[in-house]
C-alpha cells in the first residue's frame, strides 16, 4: 500500500505533531501519576489528543463520539468511583512488591514497541479487502457513510451491542447494590483471604459497621458469597 | 480285549474325579475303598489287555490306541495315544498291582488322619498319571504323565503341609524334578527337530537318519530327565527328604512306581541308547556310582525310612547300570522284584512306625520280633530278597545285572559287587536293630526320653488285616518273583516277553554254563558275606560308632554342599534383589519418576502466584512472541 | 492530505506500550483500568488509520463498536471493583491473590 507521505501538507503535520505530543504526555501521565485523580485527568488529555487525530483522519463522527462518550462519560465514571471508594490515597510507587515485575514489564514493553514499529515501517501481510464499503464517497458526510454502514451491513452487531449495553446496566446495578441490614440481604461479595484472620478491614464503609473478626478465613475460597450480613 | 486299554488309566482318573467332588462326603473309610476298587479295576483291565497281548504272536505284539488328536501345528502332530507293547504292559501290571495293595494298606494306615479322602484322591491321580506315563505312545504324552506324577509326588510328600519340613521337602522334590524335566523337554525338541515326529514307533524307525552326536545328546538329555525322576547322582537329595510324606506314599511313589519311571524311560529309548554308546556308558557309570554312594550312606542312617530311601537310590543305580550296559531285561527284572520287596520293606516300616507311635528312630526300636511276628517275618523275607540270598527273587534279578556289568567292565562289576555286600549288610543292620536285640524303647520311656508322638504306654503289635494282607502278598511275590525270569533256558519268560521291544538292543552274553554258575555262586557268596557281617556286628549291640561315621551319616555332605554352593547363594541373591534391587532400583525408579513429576509440578506451580499483574505479564510475553512471528513473516 | 499512516501507527504503538507497561506496573486498580483504556484507544487509532489507508468504512465501524463495548466494560468493571473494594480501603490489585497455587 503506498504511503501518502509525499502528499502531507504543513498544517497537517503540525497538527499531528502537537496532538501526538499531547497523547504521549497524557499516556505517560496516566502511568506515572501517584494520585489516581491526576491519572484520570491525564487520561482525559490523551483522549482529547486522540480525538484530534481522529478528525485529522477524516473520522469526524468518531472524534465527537470519543469526546462525548469516553472523555465525557467514562472518565467521569472513573472519577465517581474514585470518590466513592475513597481510593484517593497515593500509592507507593517507589518499589514493586512483586520481584522482577517492573524490569520484565519494561523490557516487554520495549519489545512490543519495537516489533510494532518494525511492522509499521515494513511491508505487512494484508488479507483480502473487506467489502464493507468505501470511505471516500465524494461529498457524502462521514456520519452518513458510517450510519448507512452500521444500519445495513452491520445491523446484527449493532443490535447485539445494544443488548449488551442493557445487560451491562443491569449488571452494574446488581453488583453495586448496598448490602442491607441483618436478615435481609443480597449476598455480599467479600474477599476471604486464607491467610488473613480478618477478611474485613476495620473502619470506614459507610453506615454498616465494620464486621469485625468475623469467622476469619474460614471459607477457603476466593471471593465468596456469604449469606446474611455482618453485625 | 486290547480295546480295554483305555480303561487302565481312566479308572483311577475317574476315582480321582469322584473323590474331588464328594470325597469328604464319602469319608473314612468309604473314600479309601472307592479308590482301591478303582485301582483294582485298573489292574483287572491290565490283566485283560495282557491276556489279549499274549494271544497275539510274538511279532505282532504291538497295538496303538489313539484317543484323539491333542494338537496339530504345522509339522508337529501330537495325539493322545497309547502304545500297548510288552514293555508297557509289564509296567502297567506291576504298577496297578502294587498300587492296589498299597491303597488297601493305606485304608488302615491313614485311618486316623483328617485328610483321609484327600490322600486317596491324590493317590488315584498319581496312579492315573503313572499309567499314562507308561502306556503313552509318544514322548509328549509320556511327559504329561511324567509331570503328573511329579505334581502328585509334591502333593503327597507335602501332605502334612503344616509341617515346615514336609512342605519344604515337597518343594525340594519338585525343584530337583524340574531340573530333570528341563532335560526331557530339550530332548523332545531335539527329537522332533531331527526326526520330525514324537511318536515312539515313528521316531525309532527314523533313527538311521540322525547323526551320532545328536543321538548322544538326546540320550544324555533324556537321562538327565530320568536322573531327576529316579534320584540318581547328582539329583538325588530330594528322595531322602521325601520321606516326610506318609509311609504308603514312600512305598508307592518313592519305591515302586514313580522313581522307576526313569528306568522305564531308559528302556523305552533303548534303540537310541543302542546307537549312542557314549551316552550308554555315562548312564552305566552314573548308575554304578549312585548305587555305591547310596549304599554307603544307608549304612549309617538311624531313621528307618531314610535307610530305605537311600536303599532305593542305590537299587535304582543298579537298574541304570543295567540299562547302561544294554541289559534292559535285567533292568526291568530288577525293577519288578525291587518293587515287590521295597514296597514290602516300606509297608513293614510303616507298620513298625504305627506300632511305635510314629517314632522312626531304629535306635529306639528293638526286640519287636515276638510282638509283631507278621511284620517281622515279612521284613525278613524282604531283607533276604534285597540282599540277594538265593532262592529269593533278588538273587536272580541282581545276578543278571552283575553278570551283564561284568561283561561290560570288571570295574563296574567290582563296584556293583561291593554294593551288593553293603546292601545285604545295611538292611541286615536295619532288621536287627528293629526286631532283635533289647527292647530299647522300654528303656527310652523309662528314662523319660520324650519322643514326638508318644501317647501313653507302648504296646507294639501287628496291624489289622487291611495292613497285613498287602505285607503277606508282597512277601510271597518277593519269594516267588524270581520265577519270572530264571536263567534256565525255557524259563526265561521275561526275556522272551520283552524281546519284541528291546530284543534288538540287548547285549548278548556268551557265557558258558559253567561261567554262569560261577557268577551265581559269587552272588550267593556276596550276599552271605553281607548277611554275616550284619549279624556279627548288630545282633547284640545297638551302637557301633566306628561303623557309622559322620561322613556317611551326613550323606557324603553332598546335600550340604548343594545347600552351601547353590541354595545359600541363590537365597542371598534373592535377598539382595529383594532388598536392594527391588526397593532401591526398581521402586526407586518408579518412585523417582513419580517424585520427578511431583517436583516438576511443585516448580511449575510457582507460576501461579495469584497476582493478576503477573498473569498480565505472561500475556504480554505471549504477545511479544506472536508479534515476533508476524514480524518474521512480514520481513521474510 | 495528512501525514503518512506509518506515523499514526507508530504513535498508536507508543500509546499501546505505555498503557501495557502501566497495566503491569501500577497497583491501584483504577489506574490499571485507565491503562486498559489507553490501550483500547491506541487500538482505535490504528483502526481508523487503516480505514483511511485501505479506504474501507469497516475500520471506523469497528471503532464504533469498540467504543460501545468499552463503555459497557467500564460500567461492569467498575461495578465489580465497587463491590469488591467497598470494604477495603487502600486495597490494591496485589491484595487479591487467593488463586495462588
Amino acid at each position: 500500500m503506498p504511503l501518502l507521505l509525499a502528499t502531507a501538507t504543513l498544517p497537517d503535520t503540525i497538527t499531528f505533531a502537537i496532538a501526538a505530543v499531547i497523547c504521549v504526555v497524557g499516556a505517560l501521565g496516566v502511568v506515572l501519576s501517584t494520585h489516581p485523580v491526576h491519572s484520570a485527568l491525564m487520561l482525559v488529555m490523551t483522549l482529547f489528543g486522540v480525538a484530534v487525530l481522529f478528525v485529522e483522519e477524516n473520522a469526524q463522527f468518531l472524534a465527537v463520539v470519543q469526546v462525548i462518550v469516553y472523555a465525557g462519560a467514562i472518565v467521569v465514571l472513573f472519577l465517581f468511583v474514585i470518590m466513592l471508594l475513597g481510593i484517593d490515597r497515593t500509592e507507593a510507587i517507589a518499589a514493586d512488591p512483586l520481584k522482577g515485575q517492573r524490569a520484565v514489564a519494561l523490557l516487554l514493553g520495549l519489545l512490543v514497541l519495537a516489533e510494532v514499529i518494525l511492522l509499521a515501517r515494513g511491508h505487512w501481510p494484508a488479507g483480502a479487502h473487506s467489502t464493507a464499503g468505501t470511505l471516500n464517497q465524494g461529498t457524502t458526510p462521514n456520519v452518513n457513510i458510517l450510519g448507512t454502514s452500521v444500519f445495513t451491513t452491520f445491523l446484527l452487531p449493532f443490535e447485539l451491542t445494544s443488548a449488551l449495553l442493557v445487560i451491562a446496566v443491569v449488571g452494574a446495578v446488581v453488583l453495586a447494590r448496598r448490602p442491607r441490614r441483618l436478615g435481609e440481604g443480597a449476598p455480599e461479595l467479600v474477599i476471604v483471604d486464607p491467610e488473613d484472620d480478618d477478611p474485613v478491614a476495620a473502619g470506614a464503609g459507610g453506615p454498616d459497621e465494620a464486621a469485625g473478626p468475623e469467622a476469619g478465613g474460614e471459607d477457603e475460597g476466593a471471593v465468596g458469597y456469604r449469606e446474611g450480613s455482618r453485625s | 480285549m486290547l480295546q480295554a486299554a483305555f480303561l487302565i488309566p481312566l479308572l483311577p482318573f475317574l476315582g480321582f474325579l469322584v473323590l474331588v467332588a464328594s470325597g469328604r462326603r464319602l469319608g473314612n473309610p468309604r473314600a479309601g475303598w472307592l479308590a482301591t476298587i478303582m485301582v483294582l479295576g485298573s489292574f483287572i483291565a491290565s490283566l485283560v489287555v495282557f491276556v489279549g497281548l499274549l494271544g497275539r504272536s510274538a511279532g505282532a505284539r504291538s497295538y496303538t490306541q489313539t484317543w484323539y488328536t491333542w494338537f496339530s501345528a504345522d509339522r508337529l502332530h501330537v495325539t493322545a495315544s497309547l502304545l500297548i507293547v510288552p514293555l508297557s504292559m509289564t509296567m502297567a501290571l506291576f504298577v496297578t498291582g502294587v498300587s492296589t495293595l498299597i491303597h488297601l494298606y493305606s485304608i488302615g494306615y491313614m485311618e486316623h488322619d483328617e485328610g483321609f479322602p484327600k490322600f486317596f484322591l491324590y493317590l488315584n491321580l498319581f496312579v492315573s498319571s503313572m499309567l499314562v506315563l507308561v502306556l503313552a505312545g509318544n514322548f509328549l504324552f509320556t511327559f504329561l504323565g511324567w509331570e503328573g506324577v511329579g505334581v502328585c509326588s509334591y502333593f503327597l510328600i507335602a501332605f502334612w503341609f503344616d509341617r515346615p519340613a514336609a512342605a519344604s521337602a515337597g518343594k525340594k522334590a519338585m525343584i530337583f524334578n524340574r531340573i530333570g524335566d528341563a532335560g526331557f523337554l530339550l530332548a523332545m525338541f531335539l527329537i522332533f527337530e531331527r526326526t520330525g515326529s514324537l511318536q515312539y514307533l515313528t521316531v525309532f524307525s527314523r533313527l538311521g537318519q540322525v547323526g551320532t552326536t545328536s543321538l548322544t545328546a538326546i540320550a544324555l538329555l533324556l537321562f538327565l530327565g530320568a536322573a531327576g525322576k529316579s534320584a540318581q547322582l547328582p539329583l538325588y537329595p530330594w528322595l531322602a527328604d521325601a520321606m516326610e510324606g506318609p509311609t504308603p506314599v514312600s512305598a508307592l511313589i518313592h519305591a515302586a512306581t514313580m522313581v522307576t519311571a526313569g528306568v522305564y524311560l531308559m528302556c523305552r529309548i533303548s534303540p537310541i541308547l543302542h546307537l549312542a554308546p557314549d551316552a550308554a556308558h555315562v548312564v552305566a557309570i552314573v548308575g554304578a556310582a549312585t548305587a555305591f554312594v547310596g549304599a554307603t550312606i544307608a549304612c549309617a542312617q538311624n531313621d528307618i525310612k531314610k535307610i530305605l530311601a537311600y536303599s532305593t537310590i542305590s537299587q535304582l543305580g543298579y537298574m541304570f547300570l543295567a540299562a547302561g550296559v544294554g541289559a534292559y531285561v535285567a533292568a526291568i527284572f530288577l525293577m519288578l522284584t525291587h518293587a515287590f520287596y521295597k514296597a514290602l520293606l516300606f509297608l513293614g516300616a510303616g507298620s513298625v512306625i504305627h506300632a511305635m507311635n510314629d517314632d522312626q528312630d531304629t535306635k529306639r526300636f528293638g526286640a519287636l520280633e515276638r510282638l509283631m511276628p507278621v511284620t517281622a517275618v515279612t521284613f525278613l523275607v524282604a531283607w533276604l530278597s534285597i540282599g540277594g540270598v538265593p532262592p529269593f527273587s533278588g538273587f536272580w534279578s541282581k545276578g543278571d545285572v552283575l553278570m551283564n556289568a561284568y561283561a561290560e567292565s570288571p570295574v563296574l562289576y567290582a563296584v556293583a559287587a561291593l554294593t551288593a555286600i553293603l546292601t545285604a549288610y545295611y538292611l541286615g543292620r536295619c532288621y536287627l536293630l528293629t526286631f532283635r536285640g533289647q527292647q530299647r524303647w522300654v528303656e527310652a520311656r523309662q528314662s523319660g526320653d520324650a519322643t514326638h508322638g508318644e501317647h501313653g504306654p507302648l504296646h507294639p503289635h501287628d496291624p489289622g488285616w487291611v495292613m497285613r494282607v498287602p505285607l503277606v502278598v508282597l512277601a510271597v511275590a518277593s519269594v516267588l518273583g524270581g520265577l519270572i525270569n530264571l536263567p534256565f533256558h525255557s524259563l526265561e519268560f521275561l526275556l522272551r516277553w520283552l524281546d519284541p521291544v528291546v530284543g534288538g538292543q540287548l547285549r548278548t552274553l556268551h557265557y558258558s554254563a559253567g561261567t554262569q554258575w560261577a557268577f551265581a555262586i559269587g552272588d550267593a557268596v556276596l550276599a552271605a558275606l553281607g548277611v554275616s557281617i550284619a549279624v556279627g556286628f548288630w545282633r547284640e549291640k545297638s551302637e557301633q560308632p566306628a561303623l557309622e561315621p559322620t561322613f556317611l551319616r551326613r550323606a557324603w555332605f553332598i546335600d550340604a554342599s548343594y545347600d552351601r554352593g547353590i541354595a545359600r547363594p541363590s537365597t542371598e541373591l534373592a535377598q539382595v534383589t529383594s532388598d536392594d534391587v527391588e526397593t532401591k532400583v526398581i521402586d526407586g525408579a518408579v518412585n523417582g519418576l513419580a517424585g520427578a513429576f511431583a517436583a516438576a509440578g511443585r516448580r511449575l506451580r510457582r507460576v501461579q502466584t495469584g497476582y493478576v499483574r503477573n498473569y498480565a505479564l505472561g500475556l504480554m510475553g505471549g504477545l511479544v512472541v506472536l508479534l515476533a512471528y508476524v514480524v518474521v513473516r512480514a520481513t521474510s | 492530505m495528512t501525514v503518512g499512516a506509518a506515523w499514526y501507527l507508530t504513535l498508536a504503538a507508543v500509546i499501546f506500550s505505555i498503557g501495557a507497561v502501566g497495566l503491569l506496573v501500577r497497583r491501584n486498580v483504577l489506574v490499571m483500568f485507565m491503562c486498559v483504556e489507553l490501550m483500547l484507544n491506541a487500538a482505535n487509532l490504528t483502526f481508523v488509520t487503516f480505514a483511511r489507508e485501505l479506504d474501507d468504512v469497516g475500520g471506523q465501524v469497528a471503532v464504533f463498536f469498540v467504543l460501545v463495548v468499552a463503555a459497557a466494560e467500564v460500567v461492569v468493571g467498575l461495578g465489580v471493583i465497587v463491590a469488591i473494594f467497598r470494604r477495603r480501603v487502600g486495597a490494591t490489585a496485589d491484595d487479591i491473590h487467593v488463586l495462588k497455587g
